[in-house]
Protein backbone atom coordinates (compact mmCIF):
# COMPACT_ATOMS: atom_id res chain seq x y z
CA UNK A 1 0.00 0.00 0.00
CA UNK A 2 1.71 3.42 -1.17
CA UNK A 3 0.92 6.73 0.75
CA UNK A 4 -2.10 8.69 -1.13
CA UNK A 5 -0.61 12.05 -1.86
CA UNK A 6 -3.61 13.27 -3.53
CA UNK A 7 -5.65 14.04 -0.39
CA UNK A 8 -3.20 16.66 0.99
CA UNK A 9 -4.84 18.88 2.94
CA UNK A 10 -4.95 22.68 1.04
CA UNK A 11 -3.52 24.51 4.04
CA UNK A 12 -1.36 21.74 5.26
CA UNK A 13 2.50 21.92 5.99
CA UNK A 14 4.40 20.38 8.73
CA UNK A 15 1.45 18.07 9.82
CA UNK A 16 4.30 15.26 10.28
CA UNK A 17 5.62 16.22 12.79
CA UNK A 18 3.38 18.40 15.31
CA UNK A 19 0.52 15.83 14.35
CA UNK A 20 0.20 15.14 18.02
CA UNK A 21 -0.24 17.92 19.22
CA UNK A 22 -2.59 19.15 16.12
CA UNK A 23 -5.15 16.24 17.41
CA UNK A 24 -4.64 17.09 20.92
CA UNK A 25 -5.67 20.59 20.29
CA UNK A 26 -8.44 19.83 18.02
CA UNK A 27 -11.35 20.29 20.60
CA UNK A 28 -10.13 24.06 20.96
CA UNK A 29 -11.19 25.06 17.67
CA UNK A 30 -15.03 24.75 17.94
CA UNK A 31 -16.92 23.59 14.47
CA UNK A 32 -14.41 24.02 12.07
CA UNK A 33 -13.36 20.93 10.75
CA UNK A 34 -9.78 20.29 9.92
CA UNK A 35 -9.21 18.27 7.12
CA UNK A 36 -5.79 16.21 7.56
CA UNK A 37 -4.03 13.80 5.43
CA UNK A 38 -5.70 10.35 5.87
CA UNK A 39 -2.82 7.75 5.92
CA UNK A 40 -2.31 4.86 7.69
CA UNK A 41 1.21 5.43 10.11
CA UNK A 42 1.41 1.78 10.08
CA UNK A 43 1.22 1.19 6.34
CA UNK A 44 3.53 3.61 5.56
CA UNK A 45 6.12 2.37 8.02
CA UNK A 46 4.80 -1.46 6.63
CA UNK A 47 3.82 -3.21 10.02
CA UNK A 48 2.70 -6.36 10.08
CA UNK A 49 2.37 -7.05 13.87
CA UNK A 50 1.79 -4.20 16.77
CA UNK A 51 3.74 -5.57 19.74
CA UNK A 52 1.55 -5.02 22.83
CA UNK A 53 4.50 -4.38 24.78
CA UNK A 54 5.43 -1.75 22.71
CA UNK A 55 4.08 0.88 25.29
CA UNK A 56 5.52 3.86 23.63
CA UNK A 57 4.24 3.44 20.45
CA UNK A 58 0.77 2.19 21.90
CA UNK A 59 0.62 5.61 23.93
CA UNK A 60 0.50 7.63 20.89
CA UNK A 61 -2.83 6.32 20.01
CA UNK A 62 -4.38 6.94 23.76
CA UNK A 63 -5.18 10.13 24.49
CA UNK A 64 -5.35 11.79 28.46
CA UNK A 65 -8.52 9.76 29.08
CA UNK A 66 -6.87 6.09 28.04
CA UNK A 67 -9.23 6.00 25.29
CA UNK A 68 -8.30 4.24 21.81
CA UNK A 69 -8.21 6.90 19.28
CA UNK A 70 -10.43 6.50 16.93
CA UNK A 71 -9.38 5.94 13.54
CA UNK A 72 -11.11 8.74 11.91
CA UNK A 73 -8.87 10.89 13.92
CA UNK A 74 -5.79 9.07 13.47
CA UNK A 75 -6.18 8.10 9.84
CA UNK A 76 -5.30 4.46 10.21
CA UNK A 77 -6.34 1.70 8.03
CA UNK A 78 -9.17 -0.72 9.27
CA UNK A 79 -6.98 -3.42 9.61
CA UNK A 80 -4.05 -1.76 11.38
CA UNK A 81 -6.46 0.02 13.55
CA UNK A 82 -7.97 -3.59 14.84
CA UNK A 83 -4.35 -5.04 15.01
CA UNK A 84 -3.66 -1.46 17.60
CA UNK A 85 -6.89 -1.72 19.41
CA UNK A 86 -6.03 -5.74 20.42
CA UNK A 87 -2.76 -4.38 21.23
CA UNK A 88 -3.95 -1.77 23.18
CA UNK A 89 -6.71 -4.34 25.21
CA UNK A 90 -3.61 -6.91 25.69
CA UNK A 91 -1.56 -4.00 27.05
CA UNK A 92 -4.23 -3.26 29.97
CA UNK A 93 -5.07 -6.65 30.89
CA UNK A 94 -1.16 -6.75 32.26
CA UNK A 95 -1.42 -3.37 33.49
CA UNK A 96 1.25 -2.01 30.70
CA UNK A 97 -1.34 0.92 30.01
CA UNK A 98 -4.39 2.05 31.63
CA UNK A 99 -8.25 1.30 31.74
CA UNK A 100 -9.03 4.77 32.49
CA UNK A 101 -7.39 8.05 33.90
CA UNK A 102 -9.06 10.57 35.68
CA UNK B 1 -2.04 -31.43 15.10
CA UNK B 2 1.46 -31.96 15.03
CA UNK B 3 2.82 -28.00 14.42
CA UNK B 4 4.18 -26.37 17.55
CA UNK B 5 2.28 -23.58 18.65
CA UNK B 6 4.17 -20.80 19.95
CA UNK B 7 3.14 -18.56 22.78
CA UNK B 8 4.34 -14.88 24.59
CA UNK B 9 3.48 -15.67 28.59
CA UNK B 10 4.22 -12.49 30.33
CA UNK B 11 3.73 -12.59 34.06
CA UNK B 12 3.82 -9.95 36.79
CA UNK B 13 5.91 -11.21 39.95
CA UNK B 14 5.41 -9.13 43.34
CA UNK B 15 8.47 -6.59 43.89
CA UNK B 16 8.35 -6.64 47.55
CA UNK B 17 9.97 -10.51 46.93
CA UNK B 18 12.90 -9.16 44.80
CA UNK B 19 15.05 -12.58 44.67
CA UNK B 20 12.16 -14.62 44.73
CA UNK B 21 11.66 -13.56 40.66
CA UNK B 22 14.68 -15.50 39.01
CA UNK B 23 13.60 -18.76 41.03
CA UNK B 24 10.14 -18.45 40.18
CA UNK B 25 10.83 -17.98 36.48
CA UNK B 26 13.15 -21.12 36.84
CA UNK B 27 9.93 -22.76 38.38
CA UNK B 28 7.56 -22.20 36.03
CA UNK B 29 10.35 -23.38 33.00
CA UNK B 30 10.69 -26.44 34.57
CA UNK B 31 6.75 -26.85 34.09
CA UNK B 32 6.85 -26.15 30.61
CA UNK B 33 9.56 -28.84 30.23
CA UNK B 34 7.36 -31.31 32.22
CA UNK B 35 4.73 -30.89 29.99
CA UNK B 36 6.70 -31.46 26.83
CA UNK B 37 6.45 -28.02 26.00
CA UNK B 38 10.19 -25.79 25.37
CA UNK B 39 10.90 -22.72 26.86
CA UNK B 40 12.84 -20.13 23.85
CA UNK B 41 13.17 -17.44 25.53
CA UNK B 42 12.36 -15.94 29.31
CA UNK B 43 13.35 -12.49 30.33
CA UNK B 44 12.83 -10.05 32.79
CA UNK B 45 11.38 -6.57 32.17
CA UNK B 46 12.24 -5.18 34.71
CA UNK B 47 10.38 -3.38 37.34
CA UNK B 48 7.91 -0.81 36.37
CA UNK B 49 5.06 1.23 37.50
CA UNK B 50 1.62 -0.61 37.11
CA UNK B 51 -0.82 1.30 35.02
CA UNK B 52 -3.32 0.32 38.11
CA UNK B 53 -3.30 -0.93 41.32
CA UNK B 54 -3.68 -4.84 41.71
CA UNK B 55 -4.10 -5.83 44.86
CA UNK B 56 -3.32 -2.58 45.76
CA UNK B 57 0.31 -2.73 44.41
CA UNK B 58 1.95 0.26 42.26
CA UNK B 59 4.65 -1.84 40.60
CA UNK B 60 5.52 -5.14 39.68
CA UNK B 61 8.53 -7.02 38.00
CA UNK B 62 7.63 -8.18 34.65
CA UNK B 63 8.77 -11.28 33.01
CA UNK B 64 8.26 -12.55 29.16
CA UNK B 65 8.87 -16.11 28.39
CA UNK B 66 8.39 -17.80 24.67
CA UNK B 67 7.12 -21.06 25.26
CA UNK B 68 6.66 -23.60 22.14
CA UNK B 69 4.51 -26.86 22.78
CA UNK B 70 0.92 -28.52 22.25
CA UNK B 71 -1.01 -26.06 24.45
CA UNK B 72 -1.06 -28.45 27.36
CA UNK B 73 1.75 -27.04 29.07
CA UNK B 74 0.14 -23.97 29.16
CA UNK B 75 -2.76 -24.76 30.76
CA UNK B 76 -1.01 -26.33 33.69
CA UNK B 77 1.62 -23.14 33.49
CA UNK B 78 -1.28 -20.99 33.69
CA UNK B 79 -2.62 -22.98 36.43
CA UNK B 80 0.57 -22.24 38.81
CA UNK B 81 0.10 -19.01 38.54
CA UNK B 82 -3.34 -18.67 39.10
CA UNK B 83 -2.50 -20.62 42.38
CA UNK B 84 0.89 -18.53 43.29
CA UNK B 85 -0.03 -15.90 45.37
CA UNK B 86 3.10 -14.12 44.10
CA UNK B 87 1.75 -13.69 40.36
CA UNK B 88 -0.07 -10.36 40.54
CA UNK B 89 -1.38 -11.05 36.95
CA UNK B 90 -0.68 -13.46 34.06
CA UNK B 91 -0.72 -12.77 29.98
CA UNK B 92 -0.89 -15.52 27.37
CA UNK B 93 -0.96 -14.48 23.76
CA UNK B 94 -0.74 -16.92 20.92
CA UNK B 95 1.62 -15.54 18.39
CA UNK B 96 2.03 -18.20 15.73
CA UNK B 97 -0.81 -17.68 13.69
CA UNK B 98 -0.11 -13.93 13.68
CA UNK B 99 3.91 -14.33 12.99
CA UNK B 100 2.79 -16.38 10.18
CA UNK B 101 0.49 -13.86 8.69
CA UNK B 102 3.22 -11.30 9.10
CA UNK B 103 5.77 -13.17 7.72
CA UNK B 104 3.28 -14.56 4.20
CA UNK B 105 2.32 -10.00 3.99
CA UNK B 106 5.97 -9.57 3.82
CA UNK B 107 6.73 -12.06 1.23
CA UNK B 108 4.00 -10.89 -0.95
CA UNK B 109 5.20 -7.44 0.04
CA UNK B 110 8.18 -8.62 -1.66
CA UNK B 111 7.19 -10.63 -4.98
CA UNK B 112 5.23 -7.34 -5.72
CA UNK B 113 8.65 -5.09 -5.34
CA UNK B 114 10.28 -7.61 -7.03
CA UNK B 115 8.20 -7.85 -10.02
CA UNK B 116 7.86 -4.05 -10.41
CA UNK B 117 11.79 -3.84 -10.85
CA UNK B 118 11.64 -6.45 -13.51
CA UNK B 119 8.63 -4.80 -15.45
CA UNK B 120 10.41 -1.58 -15.04
CA UNK B 121 13.03 -2.84 -16.96
CA UNK B 122 11.80 -5.22 -19.34
CA UNK B 123 9.43 -2.04 -20.67
CA UNK B 124 12.84 -0.08 -20.62
CA UNK B 125 13.91 -2.57 -23.29
CA UNK B 126 11.18 -1.98 -25.87
CA UNK B 127 7.94 -3.07 -27.45
CA UNK B 128 10.03 -4.97 -29.91
CA UNK B 129 12.11 -6.92 -27.47
CA UNK B 130 9.16 -7.64 -25.23
CA UNK B 131 7.05 -8.95 -28.12
CA UNK B 132 10.34 -11.27 -28.92
CA UNK B 133 10.39 -12.81 -25.21
CA UNK B 134 6.56 -13.74 -25.58
CA UNK B 135 7.15 -15.49 -28.92
CA UNK B 136 9.93 -17.39 -27.17
CA UNK B 137 7.85 -18.55 -24.45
Amino acid sequence: MSANYEDRPRGGGGYEADDDQDRRSMGGRGGRRIHRRRVCRFCIDKVDLIDFKDVRLLLNYLPERGKILPRRISGNCATHQRMLAEAIKRARNIALLPYTTD
Amino acid sequence: METKRQYEVVFIVDPTVDDEVARLTDNFKQVVVDQGGSVTKAESMGKRQLAYEILHKKEGTFVLMEIEGSGREIAELERRMRVNDRVLRYLTVRVDEDRRRAEKLKGRRQAKAAKRSASSSQSRRGPAVEFADANGE
